[in-house]
């Protein structure tokens, strides 16, 4: 590690950084994967779909459970994949930052509606 | 030194440009790989219409019906078979997200990264996802 590990000199790579994020990626998808599995299973045992049973899936307590931690995931996991993105191709730090902030602004507007959604059920 | 002054320019190797793209021929995991952010950021794109779709087809008997109506009659000014196209790049996208996740998941908790098994691995993860991306198109515009 260097001396002086602040300000322009700080050490912002190595063993460790990074980790956590690295870590909630694959648990968000862990979660999500098994809603999708939870999702599929109920859509394929059961009567013919329509509005009844499709709007029934969801409004079991349980299911809004699963789903909400499913839309949280999301926002997550888009948001660190997404990151990744913005860092990986676009260099000048006005237009990252400005990405950045423009990819926090859609997941958090877009979790807001799904949970609007899901909760009026 | 006096011969420093007088070097040589050192190749430099950045990240490839857009412009190369298409001369550069990817290994099946490459290829994966590129596909994985292609679809994540397909769906972050499309994620408000996943939402409104969410939204149309739960929150009443009414609103379902428009739902169904959105891919024969279309939505706006859009016909029905684009929306349904728009869904089928959502399916792929989901498909090969989901797989090549599996795929990831599996490589950091077996460990077996071999050149093989990365091949073979990104082989089966385009064709699970074309062949299923195939079926459910087939469903989805042809019932």
């Amino acid at each position: 590690m260097s001396e002086k590990n602040y300000g322009s000199k700080r050490l912002v790579v190595g063993a460790h950084y990074g980790f956590a994020d690295w870590l909630a990626q694959r648990v968000t998808a862990v979660l999500m994967a098994l809603f999708t599995l939870v999702l599929i299973a109920q859509l394929l045992f059961g009567a013919k779909l329509g509005y009844e049973r499709w709007s029934a899936i969801f409004s079991a307590q349980w299911m809004k459970f699963l789903t909400f931690i499913t839309i949280v995931s999301l926002l997550y996991h888009a948001w660190i994949g997404m990151r990744d993105v913005w860092m990986d191709y676009v260099k000048p730090v006005g237009a990252k930052l400005a990405l950045q902030v423009f990819t926090l602004a859609w997941l958090v507007g877009c979790a807001g509606w799904a949970v609007q959604v899901l909760w009026r059920l | 030194m006096a011969d420093t002054t007088q070097r040589q320019e050192r190749p430099v190797y950045r990240n490839i440009h857009i412009t190369q793209i298409v001369g550069y021929r990817l290994p099946p995991a490459g290829i994966v790989s590129i596909l994985h952010r292609v679809s994540g950021v397909l769906m972050f794109l499309l994620l408000p219409f996943v939402i409104w779709l969410f939204d149309v087809s739960l929150t009443s008997e009414i609103s379902y019906e428009r739902f169904t109506s959105t891919f024969v009659a279309g939505l706006g000014w859009l016909p029905g078979w684009l929306m349904k196209l728009v869904v089928l790049a959502l399916i792929w996208a989901y498909l090969h997200h989901f797989i090549a996740g599996v795929r990831h998941l599996w490589m950091d908790m077996t460990h077996s990264v071999s050149k093989a098994q990365g091949h073979n691995s990104a082989l089966v993860t385009l064709g699970a996802s074309g062949l299923l991306t195939v079926i459910l198109g087939l469903k989805l515009f042809f019932n």
